[in-house]
């Protein structure tokens, strides 16, 4: 028998049997960690809504034979309802959940940075600071980032030269002249420049930014995405624009 | 590994929700074991469920002809709908006695982790049955977690333009539970105390 602690933010649940549920979690040391909450789906159970999605906790494990247990679990911020109450933040944090499940692939890896962007993308959300689209626009590009996938933003993608003309997903990033291949978008300066900011966290510019620069930037950020993550991030379609 | 027949009903049994393999075969043999009649009897069961129920084009619910048993009865209370994510939540709610009312089943809660939005919900139905003013309260009855309290978000945004008075269960369900398994006695306590949500 072999208990663990950790703190991590709950990513999903799947119902499990009768009153149980399997949760999803993203923890600070451990990585992502998938494990049992017994009885969880009880009116009763002890566990309440400490292990609903988007919920920052401090867990303990019981490590099993094939899927951990969850044995205690503490809230330290109840991010979800927050969100819950308001409908285009709990779209955008759906959205940001699943971008950490995808890009965190094998389980008990460590991914501290991962961690650390989910927490501070979560905080960011709950804040209401910011346009939650463009919250979630930084959250996608940073998560991007560490997973070694950064767009470039300033020189060409293919060969470092300015000035750059166009955005080029296949290419990855924006692209000057001569190496723009064919079907490749031609955003506004304003565009780069706010995706610039929000992969650098200047959120005085950001925030200062026209609304059409930032459904164009959305836009470019949800296809570089896309293609970046297999599968797709499903929760996309359904993130509401305030 | 089991013969053809013997492995493609443990399969079958598999697919159940909250079956495991081990359950599947575990049935399995049961039924191979039980008398014949019995067998019948639930296999008969099976295909008379899927050929005589259905959904009542009103309120979603389960039904045996195209109204379900509560939109047919007169006695309702025509004013008040109370909005619930299955139709096991009906037989939850009718138990407390509490709600005099007609439901509207959505068919599940918004999850957009799951693929799940407004528009794979019978929302729309919703809509069309509030557009005609005669409805005046509206009790939102989704589950007491995330997916539920978002839907319940969302409904009450999307119903205040309209006048109707939207109100959500107490809270005194703990959160993060299936509305199921709350007892009876909890369960018509909180619809004595629903709130007035305000979105
Ligand atoms: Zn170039
Ligand atoms: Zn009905």
């Amino acid at each position: 028998m072999s208990l663990y602690r950790d703190e991590g933010v709950v990513l999903r649940t799947h119902k499990l049997g009768e009153a149980d549920r399997i949760v999803t979690i993203l923890t600070r040391r451990t990585g992502k960690v998938r494990a049992v909450a017994k009885g969880v789906r009880r009116t009763t159970s002890r566990f309440g809504a400490r292990l609903e999605p988007f919920t920052h906790v401090d867990v303990q494990f019981h490590t099993g034979r094939t899927l951990d247990v969850v044995t205690q679990a503490e809230t330290l911020r109840p991010y979800g309802e927050r969100l819950a109450a308001d409908y285009p933040r709990y779209t955008a944090g759906s959205a940001m959940l699943e971008t950490a499940d995808k890009l965190t692939v094998a389980e008990k890896e460590p991914a501290l940075r991962h961690f650390l962007l989910l927490v501070g993308g979560l905080r960011a959300l709950t804040d209401g600071e910011h346009e939650p689209r463009l919250v979630l626009d930084a959250y996608f590009l940073r998560s991007l980032a560490v997973a070694g996938y950064a767009p470039a933003l300033e020189t060409c993608a293919r060969c470092s030269a300015e000035p750059v003309r166009a955005f080029a997903i296949v290419a990855g990033g924006v692209v000057c002249g001569d190496c723009r291949p064919a079907g490749a978008s031609v955003p506004a300066a304003e565009t780069v420049a706010l995706m610039l900011a929000l992969l650098r966290g200047d959120w005085a510019s950001a925030d200062a930014s026209q609304a059409r620069h930032r459904t164009e930037c959305s836009g470019l950020v949800a296809a570089y995405l896309q293609w970046h993550l297999e599968h797709g991030i499903r929760s996309l379609r359904h993130v509401e624009r305030v | 590994m089991y013969e053809g027949v013997v492995q493609n009903l443990i399969d079958e049994l598999g697919l159940l929700p909250g079956v495991g393999p081990k359950s599947a075969q575990r049935i399995a043999f049961h039924l191979l074991a039980a008398d014949p009649a019995d067998v019948k009897r639930l296999a008969h069961a099976l295909l008379e469920v899927k050929d005589k129920v259905r959904f009542c084009r009103v309120c979603g619910n389960v039904a045996s002809e195209e109204d379900c048993r509560i939109c047919r009865d007169a006695r309702r209370d025509l004013h008040v709908i109370c909005v619930v994510e299955e139709p096991k939540d009906v037989v939850a709610i009718e138990k407390t006695r509490e709600f005099r009312g007609r439901y509207h089943v959505l068919g599940g809660a918004i999850s957009p982790i799951d693929g799940v939005g407004p528009d794979d919900l019978r929302i729309r139905e919703l809509m069309t049955r509030l557009a005609d003013g005669q409805v005046t309260e509206l009790i939102i009855a989704t589950d007491p977690n995330l997916e539920g309290e978002a839907t319940a978000t969302y409904l009450a945004r999307l119903v205040k333009p309209m006048g109707v008075r939207v109100t959500r269960l107490a809270s005194g369900l703990p959160v993060g539970g299936d509305l199921e398994y709350a007892d009876e006695v909890t369960l018509g306590r909180a619809f004595e105390g629903r709130r007035l949500l305000d979105v």
